[in-house]
């Protein structure tokens, strides 16, 4: 009983200023007729923020529904493969729907509710976001409609009839570059027409003030329960390390760390097939400042501004633009940020498969890869924390492609 | 007085519908939108809006998607879109406005496209997704090249806000008649004439309304409550259909002489006789319109 006191939601702790910056980035970079709306959005988060009823209502559905908290777990077999500091696993591919993404989709869930909108939409990439806000929406008795990329569509192709068995209704998207960018465009002109009665779920620190701040809010619960957790366990970790799409999962977890200046909070970007134009989505390593999809931030752009095809792996890491917090604590140095190929990313992924018998998301093998790299950096006595933020079933079919390649390209030779 | 300011100032007191036309840059090249252009301004458009072809264009409808990415494959950019309204400004008598989504003219610097729009010898600049509120160096980068701000005002503006537009914006302000991403209709919205309403309760600058925008009927209607309409989807679909064919242009100046006819409009028949003067002031020609 006493456990799930870790998972009560707190607010309010690290507000951006009064127009949504964190710094030079953020801000609400929406076209005319979103700007009442997403007023309209903000006054009602802020009020359900300091209403105890919201709050209660949240707690309960993540400690009854979400299974909330999530365990926190050393990695001991990996760890004494890779040698050097101990790797310990948040393992949030065990809450329902197998991934971070519920902690904020439930939340904006309730708001919607609250609001008294009785239809969203949302965009998905890997699909986590949408089978978490189908999800949702089906506790809530709520219409909701998915965006998610045609090509997301055939790589992601369990998460579609995930979706569509939770009721939802998956639209597919033919415009762009099929993925999850295209599907965040599709789903604002969505919005746009059907503002009165339709409420936007957005899945990741991204977008216009306040979706950054009440995403990182939601799921700022991944860092207040792990903290505790990590407490109980010895100690705060040295570093903590999450894979960084848009960045919810990551700055879920570095939200519990932020005031422990002596942690190394580390995000992880995919550096993709190599960091050259269209084959990664490494935005530090590859980016410029610029505005997409509402929000200020560092973008894979080309010269002339038009935003650059990006590749990844991971269809949940693969976006153009990195939430503006993400770009603030950089610049403030709070956070570092380093990049891992797709290939570093399977090799993590088989690892974790074989030596701890967790299959991971794509995305979170990322923060996987780069944890054992940077174990062997470390003394035994370190400890590296991981947001391991999603399962890898909706990957098996990507991963089985690409050994029927290695295997095929082995017969060869 | 800033081109904008005399093309409306003309428009009212000539007593007609004024018409701004948009067309995506590029499409289906930029020499052909150079000559696009022309026959718009000599067919009797009022305003000429010039769109900036971007990867993302989210606030767009699906015509206007496909002629950005029609432009885009053709290499067209910010800059040479600049370029090519520089080389087209002389022939025109129309007021030009960039119409662009914020991130081509943040890549390139809002001073140094203030400069080479000025340059250029365009008139207005419309960032859309760059609200009142995020837009105040810009406006004010804009004022200082001699460019007029123009703010977009939707359905959902609040009364403040649409006055707070018109006093920050200049030249006009562009009103979005109803919810939703840019295409043409076979209906205008209902909401259209009590936004213009709203709007003229808070401000008499000069107000293009658009969004659906497609037939005389639409025009006229619309200059029953604003200055003028604002056609873009409609004129983007004449180009696709036409695919480059030579007769692209004359298709375009049948379409805007249709549309600026006064056809179905309860001014037609005062309006009639200073329309066909205009035509002969402006271009030295007689309408030919078979109406005529």
């Amino acid at each position: 009983m006493t456990e799930s006191v870790i998972s009560a939601p707190v607010f309010g702790q690290r507000d951006p200023d009064e127009r949504g910056y964190f710094g030079a980035y953020g801000g609400r970079y929406v076209p005319e007729t979103l700007v009442a709306p997403i007023g309209a959005l903000e006054i009602a988060y802020l009020e359900a923020r300091r209403d105890p009823t919201f709050g209660r209502d949240l707690h309960r559905l993540l400690t009854t529904y979400v299974g909330r908290p999530t365990p926190l777990a050393p990695a001991e077999r990996l760890s004494a493969a890779v040698g050097g500091a101990q790797i310990l696993l948040k393992r949030e591919d065990l809450a329902h729907t197998g991934a971070h993404k519920i902690n904020n989709a439930l939340g904006q869930a309730l708001l919607a509710a609250r609001m008294g909108k009785r239809r969203i939409v949302a965009e998905t990439g890997a699909g986590q976001h949408g089978v978490a806000t189908a999800t949702a929406c089906a506790l809530l008795g709520l219409d909701c409609d998915v965006y998610m990329g045609a090509d997301d569509m055939a790589r992601q192709a369990l998460n579609v009839v995930r979706m569509q068995l939770l009721g939802a209704s998956v639209r597919r998207v033919e415009g762009g570059s099929r993925t999850l960018k295209d599907a965040v465009n599709e789903a604002m002109r969505d919005w746009v027409t059907n503002v009165t009665d339709t409420y936007y779920l957005l899945g990741s620190v991204l977008g216009p003030h306040p979706y950054p701040l009440m995403v990182r809010e939601f799921q700022s619960v991944i860092g207040r329960e792990a903290r505790a957790q990590a407490i109980e366990a010895g100690g705060v970790p040295d570093v903590v390390v999450a894979c960084v799409g848009g960045g919810s999962n990551a700055l879920g977890i570095f939200d519990g760390f932020v005031d422990d200046a002596a942690v190394r909070l580390v995000g992880v970007e995919a550096g993709g097939e190599a960091i050259v134009p269209g084959r990664h989505a490494a935005r530090f390593a590859g980016g410029t400042m610029g505005v997409l999809q509402g929000t200020r931030s560092y973008v894979l752009q080309d010269a002339h501004g038009n935003i650059e095809p990006t590749h990844s792996v991971s269809a949940g890491l693969d976006y153009a633009a990195i939430g503006p917090e993400h770009a603030w604590m950089r610049d403030l140095g709070r956070a570092e940020y380093t990049w891992v190929t797709d290939d570093q990313a399977l090799h993590a992924f088989h690892e974790l498969c074989r030596r701890e018998g967790i299959m991971p998301a794509l995305e979170s093998a990322h923060a996987v890869a780069h944890a054992m790299t940077l174990a062997g950096t470390l003394e035994g006595s370190a400890r590296i924390l991981v947001n391991l933020s999603g399962r890898g079933d909706k990957d098996v079919d990507s991963v089985a492609a690409r050994l029927d390649d290695s295997s095929a390209a082995g017969g060869g030779a | 007085m800033s081109r904008l300011d005399e093309a409306f100032g003309q428009i009212r007191s000539e007593k007609r519908t004024g018409l701004v036309t948009y067309v995506t840059a590029g499409d289906p090249d930029l020499v052909r939108t150079r000559s696009i252009l022309r026959t718009l301004d000599e067919a009797g458009a009022d305003v000429l809006e010039v769109g900036v072809p971007f990867s993302d264009p989210l606030a767009d409808g699906p015509v206007i998607q496909r002629a950005s990415e029609r432009a885009r494959a053709g290499g067209t950019t910010l800059a040479a879109t600049l370029e090519m309204i520089g080389g087209a400004r002389g022939e025109l008598r129309a007021p030009v406005v960039v119409f662009s989504y914020a991130n081509p003219i943040l890549a390139m610097g809002s001073q140094t496209f203030a400069a080479r729009a000025s340059d250029a010898g365009v008139d207005g600049v419309l960032a859309l997704d760059l609200p009142i509120e995020e837009a105040g160096d810009f406006r004010a980068t804009m004022l200082d090249a001699g460019l007029d701000p123009i703010f977009l005002l939707s359905p959902t503006t609040s009364d403040a806000r649409i006055k707070r537009a018109a006093e920050l914006g200049r030249g006009f302000l562009y009103g979005i008649s109803r919810l939703g991403v840019t295409g043409a209709r076979t209906e205008l919205a209902d909401g259209a004439e009590r936004m213009a309403a709203r709007i003229r309760a808070q401000t008499q600058m000069p107000l293009a309304l658009g969004f659906g925008v497609s037939t005389a009927e639409h025009v006229a209607a619309i200059g029953r409550w604003a200055d003028a309409a604002v056609v873009g989807s409609a004129l983007v679909s004449v180009i696709e259909k036409a695919a480059g064919d030579a007769t692209l242009e004359s298709a375009l100046a049948a379409y805007v002489q249709e549309l600026t006819s006064g056809h179905g409009s309860a001014r037609y028949a005062e309006g009639r006789v200073d329309e066909t003067r205009r035509l002969e002031r402006h271009h030295g020609v007689r309408a030919t319109d078979g109406r005529e």
